[in-house]
């Protein structure tokens, strides 16, 4: 069975179709690429998972269950920005999750489980590489290191799938490598579910292990929005034909 | 040549150049307050320095023979009440309705509005209705300067709240943060410095307020006081009353801008 299910789902807003008949169906431990023009509908796709967003047709299933359309802890997100909160420092920034679950009316730890959650919250920023600046607000950090928080946050919560909206889209290129090594490996070591909408191809296909690629199938020239946009290419990425894809991606493109 | 808006002071000459017009200004009074007791020793109009000094003297340091209280203080304390309690209770408000407003949207639905609609009103218009409906007591006045102020506040840190990024929303519940838990951890520590800057702005308004509300029913008060003497054209007594009440004014300000800075230096970073 797999993790996550799009069963013939439909996003309309008024009369404008953004997606029609998607159905897809995502296995627990792929990493998938999602690309398209802007305006396809990709984050609206991931809104979908998240449950920000019901869709106005058809179902999506977590596990074989249907999705209750509100956001919750077994899906994480990483936003393009905005996902660190500025009135706290980093640490506390991670431990926030922790807190969440081992304290619904205060929000906040104490004793034994607060040292508990500021040891899972340290192991965890020294994984992604915040180890020296657990002590800053979040804001102080540079985008690239606010994007490492923001992943930490989401991995001490243990998600089912992790959600990324254009994670590195207002980073550099040298961070860009730096934060791609960081999620592989966090993908690998953690065996995450991840789905992450990019606009850059290379990355699409250096990290994906299948690319799934928004697009209308049809155009009506004199309703633009009357088609939606849906998945017009779906690729199971080997190492073999990792770069054979790519390739052709980029000629079909 | 540099243009005239590139064109920054220093630190000192900073405060040299600010401090040039209050100067011109005290020397311009005392020329005219000169002038005025040349041609007329006894001019109340234009008191000299000396003369407001002792006048302030008096009240400062010298109980009242009728009441045996030192007025300055006595009224002070009676409008610092005032003001404290009218203050405390529009913050508290404002906490709980701009929470309640910015966070839900079915209050904001059914509430919004009419917060916008009360805004509105003047409140000195509605101060024959506080004093029916209140009294001449305290509870009038202090119930004029929180409807002058309050619904103002409410207003700007509700749109504050609604404006957080709605990222910030969706990942903190995706941390597992219910309503209450966004009410309590992201939402009210991100308002408070926002709420001390409407404070600040409302401490204006509520001086209007206040010194309107004991100026037309009191009988102690530092508005009481001044709109008394006016009778006897003692300037001499509402002039340094109004430096003292610009300078408790100003203290307070100083106060509140200092707590914020203390309680959360996170708000006076830019974010990159
Ligand atoms: N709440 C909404 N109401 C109306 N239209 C919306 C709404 N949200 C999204 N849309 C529309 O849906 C379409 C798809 O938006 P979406 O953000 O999913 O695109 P995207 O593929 O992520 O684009 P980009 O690459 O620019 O981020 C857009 O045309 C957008 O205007
Ligand atoms: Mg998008």
């Amino acid at each position: 069975m797999s993790l996550l299910s799009f069963r013939n789902v439909w996003v309309e807003y008024g009369d404008k179709v953004v997606l029609e008949r998607v159905n897809i169906d995502i296995n627990a431990g792929s990493f998938v690429s999602i690309i398209g023009p802007s305006g396809a509908g990709k984050s609206t796709f991931l809104r979908l998972a998240l449950g920000q967003e019901a869709p106005s047709q058809g179902q999506v299933f977590l596990d074989g269950k249907p999705l209750r359309p509100e956001p919750g802890p077994d899906r994480g997100i990483v936003f393009q920005r905005y996902s660190v909160f500025p009135h706290l420092n980093v640490r506390e920034n991670v431990i926030f999750g922790l807190d969440c679950a081992s304290s619904p009316i205060l929000g906040r730890s104490f004793g034994a489980a607060r040292r508990r959650a500021v040891e899972q919250a340290e192991e965890m920023l020294i994984a992604v590489g915040l180890g020296h600046v657990m002590n800053e607000y979040a804001t102080a950090l540079s985008g690239g290191m606010q994007q490492r928080l923001a992943i930490a946050q989401a991995l001490v919560k243990n998600p089912r799938v992790l959600l990324l909206d254009e994670p590195f889209g207002a980073l550099d290129p040298g961070i860009r490598a730096d934060m791609h090594e960081l999620v592989t490996g966090l993908w690998q070591q953690h065996q995450l579910t991840i789905m992450m909408v990019t606009h850059d191809l290379k990355e699409a296909f250096k990290l994906g292990t299948r690319v799934l690629s928004f697009d209308k199938r049809r155009v009506d020239p004199h309703a633009p929005h009357r088609y939606g946009a849906t998945a017009v290419y779906d690729m199971e990425l080997t190492r073999k034909n990792q770069a054979a894809e790519a390739a052709r991606m980029m000629a079909a493109i | 040549m540099t243009r005239l808006v590139n064109i920054r002071p220093g630190r000192k000459a900073a405060a040299g150049l600010a401090a040039i017009p209050l100067i011109l200004i005290v020397i311009g009074y005392m020329i005219a307050s000169a002038v005025r007791h040349a041609a007329n020793p006894a001019d109340k109009l234009l008191p000299t320095f000396m003369a407001m000094g002792k006048a302030f003297k008096n009240l400062a340091l010298d109980a009242d023979p009728i009441t045996g209280q030192i007025l300055l203080w006595a009224d002070t304390l009676a409008s610092l009440e005032r003001l404290g309690i009218a203050l405390a209770i529009a913050t508290v408000t404002s906490i709980l309705l701009g929470l309640a407003l910015g966070l839900i949207p079915l209050i904001r639905a059914q509430f919004g509005a009419l917060v916008a609609t009360i805004s509105v009103i003047p409140p000195i218009a509605i101060l024959p209705v506080l004093f029916i409906v209140f009294g001449l007591g305290e509870a009038s006045k202090i119930m004029l300067i929180v409807i002058g102020i309050t619904p103002v506040m409410v207003r700007d840190v509700a749109a504050f709240v609604a404006a957080l990024p709605q990222e910030q929303m969706i990942k903190a519940q995706t941390l597992g943060a219910g309503s209450w838990l966004l009410t309590i951890r992201v939402a009210l520590p991100q308002m408070m410095p926002r709420l001390i800057v409407a404070l600040r702005l409302s401490l204006g308004p509520a001086w209007v307020f206040l010194i309107s509300a004991e100026a037309i029913a009191a009988d102690v008060g530092l508005g009481y006081r001044i709109f008394l003497v006016r009778r006897y054209l003692s300037m001499d007594i509402i002039l340094p009353y109004v430096a003292w009440i610009s300078l408790l004014a100003i203290l307070i300000d100083m106060a509140l801008q200092f707590i914020s800075r203390k309680a959360f230096p996170w708000a006076n970073r830019s974010s990159n």
